[in-house]
């Protein structure tokens, strides 16, 4: 039994859960440009549908900005509506 | 007068004289309406995310306007009566939008 190699009867949490935040606040973004498709893409999963606020840590001002431009940016043609492998 | 954003995405048939007459039309129509063109980008044949009346490209286009409050009406109609005009969208800049462009003029100018 090596040395060094201790036994913990319970498992240490080792995944520290990295705190979100919300980056247009952090960052003081305020305007979010729809036709920015590599940003926009960032709150997109894979099938091209909107992050929900839990999973994109944003605060509800800016989740309904960036659903708007998303909805903007289908509309012409710059996002699809649904798709798959989209990254 | 607003500040106003317009993307046009025309048919690619377009040839290029013709997608620069119909921008020429388009400004034009600002400026006679007493607005005034704040900037204006073509950015070309680019593909379509999805087929538009069967087609997969499009020539994009996007010009930033002031123009008077009812003029997008007006405006609004002869986009719709031309037929080269796969699609449009008018925004409305609030003034984060128009720093924004601005910033974003100036930055690629000097790249």
């Amino acid at each position: 039994m090596a040395k060094n190699e201790i036994k913990y009867l319970t498992a240490i949490k080792t995944d520290k859960r990295v705190k979100k935040f919300c980056r247009f606040k952090k960052y003081g973004i305020r305007y979010i440009d729809y036709k920015d498709v590599e940003f926009l893409k960032k709150f997109l999963n894979e099938q091209g549908k909107l992050l929900p606020r839990r999973l994109s840590g944003n605060s509800l001002k800016y989740q309904r900005k960036v659903s708007d431009a998303v909805k903007k940016a289908r509309q012409m043609a710059l996002l699809p509506y649904v798709t798959d492998l989209l990254k | 007068m607003n500040n106003y954003e317009l993307m046009v995405i025309f048919t690619p048939v377009l040839s290029d004289d013709e997608f620069k007459a119909a921008q020429k039309k388009y400004a034009a129509l600002v400026t006679d309406a007493g607005g005034s063109v704040v900037a204006e980008n073509p950015w070309g044949l680019k593909s379509l995310a999805y087929p538009i009346q069967k087609k997969t490209t499009g020539l994009y286009w996007v010009m930033e306007y002031t123009a008077p409050s009812d003029f997008n009406e007006k405006l609004k109609i002869q986009l719709l009566r031309d037929e080269s005009v796969l699609r449009h969208l008018c925004t409305k800049l609030d003034k984060y939008a128009v720093e924004y462009n601005a910033k974003k003029e100036k930055w690629c100018k000097n790249r």
